[in-house]
């Protein structure tokens, strides 16, 4: 009962958090001078095309663009009534995309499902990778395991991802044959869910899996070798090897389960950096995820779209913290339940 | 030294009875903590190695116009993607000291690639000291010298050519320029904004300590590139170079503070109850005296220990923006904005030589990163 009162609290929380990141993106989105109707105004006016200046006047006005921002971050949000009465983010219309000419809902649709799928694999992926490794490195310190591994980590957090994925790119289809560019063959695009196609976006995921989650699996796996160091150093290993119990096994059942918890807290500084790292690898890669209409709408300054996608990022972002936050309370009984620090 | 029937080993050296036993103790007792850190940092050899390379580097900044050969956006524009060409010393067995083999360049009409062919027959000298084309040394000093350029009629593109001809080598290092003071422009913002509010927020308690806290809850759980990318997309497409890179760097800054002021307010919560602030406070000082003469001093190489980490942090944030083409922009030259040329498969498969420039990106993340962790350990030199 106790776990659910906090589950409710971070829930709670995060929802005033995400009500303060909206008003941060769409201030954001709202700095560059003018935006994408008035460019195109000016534009069609130069080329005297009056049709298409009438259409973008009444786009103007449908999406009250020419209220004041304030206003215009109330109806995007749809606490106050637009020119159609309450519909904005929290009553499901995301709104309008100008430089694709439809709504925001249509164009992003698959893609967020695919960003999820494209993060969640690769957060799996981090803790697979770093989990044995972190403990293996720390088992077998100042050995040749552990230095291999230093470096290999070192590596992984100094190159830039968008090079590892160009690297990857060229030689996993060189030499593997691995797919690449893309979640899926060209053939299932818009095809209903069926095996093959789960079997061909499986597939894909392999090389952008890997090229996002190197750098943060690296990151971990420092951290987990560091604090279980730390636990190998204290007297309760020594009286359990002292016992006689097997080395293997005493370090499974005590120490790992103690420097397991800021394993699992981690993610909140993990999660940022994914997401991050999942925008500009699927640029380079050309995925279909919520990468690059981010970068295209950021770009055209297409205002409902960059801020939607902004927003979405944000939300995924909030929802994993939380998730890491009541798991770590579920995992740790000792933690306080009223957030994390005084 | 000698040994006794028993095995143990004893010193030969007549005993002195003037000698104080407890000197060389006393020595180490009394060194500056600068002192004990440096004793300590020696020892982490990883670490000295990447602090001096580090320091050279920054210190060849001014001269990266004297180092290359070529300026940066001169073109050559019947060597376009030209391999990198080697520079040998011996001749058919005889040593005529560094020299190149003039290469031309011919049109394959078949696979549509210029093919460059070396005479191997004539070899070229280079020359020191000689004039090429005008640049300013330092940022100020108009001069054409040059270390070494290609003699007349050959070329020099030590790490080849790019799509309009220009010289790869003589762009990475002028590229340093940018690529390496954007991290410290970067972490100045950063270090400015993370210390004012952490000690606001850890020294003054209450109210504003939860705004501020809260503030760097949410800044620290927003993912921080596509913030980046909106930031950067808003700045105006017709401002000049210069200015676009002092406000990409200030971006960069912008969004790194929270994580520097949580530690700073840590400390400042800990260190404000001890009596020497106490003391400080009843004699009459200032709020802003304590936090900048009594509490700031403490942990300040514990701060310069987290910029050296999060400097390479900056650096690659330059390199995703200009990558993207939304950091700096040409005609300014900095790694992301070279890479941006090798953004496709092609310029990997077939030049691969376009993306040199993430070796220096790699070598310097990765020597701030050794350098950072070396300094992290040696900081604390009491403890073992």
């Amino acid at each position: 009962m106790v776990i659910l009162r906090y589950a409710l609290y971070r829930f709670g929380t995060m929802l005033l958090t995400l009500l303060v990141v909206s008003a941060l993106v769409f201030m954001i989105i709202n700095l560059p001078p003018g935006d994408y109707l008035s460019n195109q105004i000016s534009e069609l006016r130069a080329t005297g095309q009056s049709a298409g200046v009438a259409k973008a006047e009444f786009l103007r006005t449908e999406y009250a663009l020419d209220r004041p921002v304030y206003q215009q971050y109330l109806i995007w949000i749809g606490f106050i009534p637009g020119p159609h009465g309450f519909s904005g983010l929290i009553q499901g219309n995301f709104g309008w995309s100008f430089e694709f000419d439809s709504p925001v809902a249509e164009i992003v649709g698959d893609t967020l499902w695919l960003t999820v799928l494209v993060n969640v694999s690769a957060v799996l992926f981090v803790y697979l990778i770093a989990l044995p490794l972190g403990v293996l490195a720390a088992a077998k310190s100042r050995t040749w395991v552990d230095y291999t591994t230093a470096f290999v980590g070192y590596i992984g957090l100094a190159t830039p991802n968008f090079l590892l994925a160009l690297i990857m790119f060229y030689y996993g289809h060189k030499y593997f044959d691995i797919p690449i560019g893309g979640l899926m063959d060209p053939v299932f695009e818009g095809e209903p869910m069926s095996w093959d196609k789960v079997k061909s976006i499986l597939v894909h995921l392999i090389v952008p899996t890997f090229v996002i989650g190197t750098s943060g699996a690296a990151g971990m796996m420092q951290r987990l070798r560091a604090n279980l160091l730390d636990e190998l150093g204290k007297p309760y290993v020594e009286t359990a090897i002292a016992k006689g119990m097997r080395p293997s096994r005493m370090l499974v059942k005590y120490p790992l389960r103690m420097a397991f918890n800021p394993f699992v807290a981690d993610i909140g500084n993990l999660l940022p950096a994914m997401i991050s790292g999942s925008v500009l690898v699927s640029v380079v890669l050309g995925l279909q995820t919520i990468g690059p209409t981010l970068l295209t709408a950021l770009k055209t300054q297409d205002l409902f779209l960059s801020g939607f996608v902004l927003m979405f990022v944000a939300l995924l972002t909030l929802i994993g913290t939380m998730i890491s936050d009541v798991l770590l309370v579920i995992l740790d009984p000792r933690i306080q339940f009223e957030g994390r620090e005084t | 030294m000698s040994k006794l029937p028993d095995g143990r080993y004893v010193d030969d050296a007549p005993y002195d009875p003037e000698i104080s036993i407890q000197t060389l103790e006393r020595a180490d007792m009394d060194a500056s903590n600068m002192v004990l850190v440096w004793r300590k940092f020696r020892k982490h050899k990883l670490a000295l190695v990447s602090g001096l390379f580090l320091l050279i580097a920054y210190f060849l900044i001014p001269f990266a116009g004297f180092i290359a050969p070529y300026t940066p956006n001169e073109r050559h524009s019947d060597h376009l993607y030209a391999p990198p060409q080697s520079v040998n010393w011996f001749h058919e067995g005889k040593f005529i000291g560094p020299f190149v083999y003039p290469i031309t360049s011919e049109a394959d009409l078949e696979t549509f690639q210029w093919v460059f062919t070396a005479d191997e027959t004539r070899p070229m000298p280079l020359e020191f000291f000689c004039e090429g084309g005008t640049y300013n040394l330092a940022g100020f000093i108009k001069t054409n010298r040059h270390l070494f350029c290609a003699p007349e009629g050959a070329t020099v593109f030590l790490w080849g050519s790019d799509r309009l001809g220009r010289d790869v080598f003589s762009r990475v290092s002028y590229g340093a320029q940018l690529s390496l003071t954007v991290g410290l422009i970067g972490i100045t913002v950063s270090f400015t904004l993370g210390i004012t509010f952490g000690s606001i927020a850890g020294y003054f308690g209450g109210r504003i300590d939860w705004v501020i806290n809260r503030v760097i809850e949410i800044l620290r759980s927003l993912p921080e590139l596509p913030l980046w990318l909106a930031l950067s997309a808003a700045v105006p497409s017709n401002w000049g170079p210069v200015a676009v890179f002092f406000i990409i760097s200030v971006i960069l800054g912008i969004l790194d503070w929270p994580g520097l002021a949580r530690a700073v307010r840590a400390k400042f919560l800990s260190l404000r109850e001890e009596e020497y602030v106490r003391a400080a406070e009843m004699m009459g000082a200032s709020s802003g005296r304590v936090i900048r003469k009594h509490l700031l001093p403490n942990f300040m190489s514990h701060l310069i220990a987290s910029a050296s980490l999060s400097i390479p942090a900056m650096i690659l944030g330059e390199t995703a923006l200009s990558f993207l083409g939304l950091g700096l922009r040409a005609p300014a030259v900095s790694w992301g904005v070279m890479l941006n040329d090798a953004q496709n498969l092609a310029s990997i498969e077939i030049y691969p030589w376009t993306a040199i420039p993430m070796l220096p990106i790699i070598i310097v993340v990765l020597a701030f990163n050794f350098l950072g962790d070396g300094l992290r350990d040696s900081l604390d030199p009491y403890t073992s």
